[in-house]
């Protein structure tokens, strides 16, 4: 692959196969975390952080400890028969989980205002579902080694957008007349719903 | 146990206390499967025996976990339960499996489960937390079904893979809904479900 196709393939993954809008990964710390711009970013960059890092680690390994025949480098032949996939789901979630400590201390330890915003919600990153996803749809997907890092940044930088841009639309909502039976949860999904619309047209260019 | 206490574990996490659209819990999956019944049905059923394994397991042994890993722990035993469900599906229904791709994985990140463990298999004993998580499982099943019923006739006029919307229609000018299928329409259905439960209900619309 070369770099206008990974530029693509990027793009791509940010518009109209949008994690969040297309995929709809990632939807409870969304819905939870949306309200105010601020705190949508500083969730946006903490997820874009962890899936950047997280695939192209659970690519690793995958290929060379848990897909059929992945252990042969160690050069024993029982060893190489052995296929561990179906170990992936558990892997991959603690490889997660300790990823997100990780920045937890390390958002603590730089910046404690980020780090008092983003409160709960930091440690919710271990169960939040587009991280998962992403891992999981780069072995379904059987993207190489380069492909699966775009794809973690690709598909972060996209989740961050579209919780920015909703926020932002929550927080001018509040002087809206909106329905009572459609307060809060209701409106929002008539929002993304709308906005998924939009990104959707991206799939044409 | 008394009856009443009974009733309102079972009935309330179905309806005043629905994990879907009161709590806003395992929404990702609500939306993404739903495009046709019958996945939308195997969900339920997944989701429904991984809560209440789970919540089983974890009341049984929540003397016992200390308390600053207990998430590792959870995570732990959540992913063994969607790793069993998730071999059963691929043994005996593997187009059901291909179909629900990667969300049968992302069971382990359902919110509800976790949700689920944390605020109440922690602190009850086993018999009531395997009814609480069939509870739980049963109300976010009940919606997912409504959602992919809803998506499925009006997205390509079929329920469970039958055609239900008569020839006739189609030939005076009806035309299926190509949006239903898509993520859009599962946002739109979803809020206008939330929409009719709390116009119903107003003890659970939102206070700004």
């Amino acid at each position: 692959m070369d770099f206008t196709e990974l530029l693509s393939f990027a793009i791509k993954n940010v518009f109209p196969s949008n994690i969040l809008l297309a995929s709809l990964l990632g939807m409870c710390s969304f819905l939870a975390c949306s309200k105010k711009v601020n705190s949508a970013t500083g969730l946006g960059i903490a997820v874009m952080f962890v899936l950047t890092i997280t695939v192209p680690l659970n690519w690793c390994i995958y290929t060379f400890l848990l897909k059929e025949g992945a252990l042969s480098w160690t050069g024993n032949p029982e060893l190489a028969k052995l296929d561990l996939s179906f170990l992936n789901f558990i892997c991959f979630i603690a490889v997660i989980a300790v990823m997100v400590q990780f920045v937890e201390m390390v958002i603590g330890k730089v910046s404690p205002s980020l780090y008092g915003s983003l409160g709960i919600f930091l440690p919710l990153i271990a169960v939040n579902c587009a991280i998962l996803g992403s891992s999981l749809f780069m072995v379904e997907r059987e993207y190489s080694f380069v492909e699966s890092a775009v794809f973690g940044l690709s598909a972060g930088f996209g989740w961050m957008l579209a919780i920015v841009l909703i926020a932002a639309i929550r927080q001018k909502m509040r002087y809206s007349n909106v329905p009572d039976g459609l307060k809060g949860l209701g409106i929002t999904m008539f929002i993304t719903g709308l906005m998924a619309m939009a990104f959707m047209a991206f799939a044409g260019i | 146990m008394a009856s009443s206490e009974m009733k309102s574990l079972v009935i309330d996490p179905v309806m005043d206390k629905n994990p879907v659209t009161v709590q806003s819990l395992g929404i990702c999956s609500a939306l993404a499967v739903t495009t046709q019944v019958a996945p939308s049905l195997v969900m339920a059923i997944a989701v429904t025996v991984v809560i209440a394994c789970s919540n089983a397991v974890i009341s049984s042994i929540r003397n016992l976990i200390p308390s600053k890993i207990r998430i590792i722990v959870q995570l732990v035993v959540v992913a063994t339960m969607v790793i069993l469900v998730d071999q059963v599906l691929k043994a005996y229904a593997y187009n059901v499996s291909k179909s629900l791709s990667v969300f049968v994985g992302l069971i382990i990140t359902n919110c509800i489960v976790m949700g689920r463990l944390e605020a109440f298999a922690m602190h009850q004993p086993v018999g009531k937390s395997f009814l609480d998580g069939i509870a739980s499982g049963i109300g976010y099943g009940w919606v997912i079904v409504l959602v992919g019923f809803c998506r499925e006739l009006l997205g390509s006029g079929k329920v469970l893979g039958v055609q239900v919307v008569p020839d006739a229609l189609y030939d005076i000018g009806y035309t299926n809904n190509g949006l239903m299928v898509l993520a859009p329409g599962a946002f739109l259905l979803l809020g206008t479900i939330i929409w009719i439960q709390r116009t119903i209900n107003d003890s659970l619309q939102e206070k700004e």
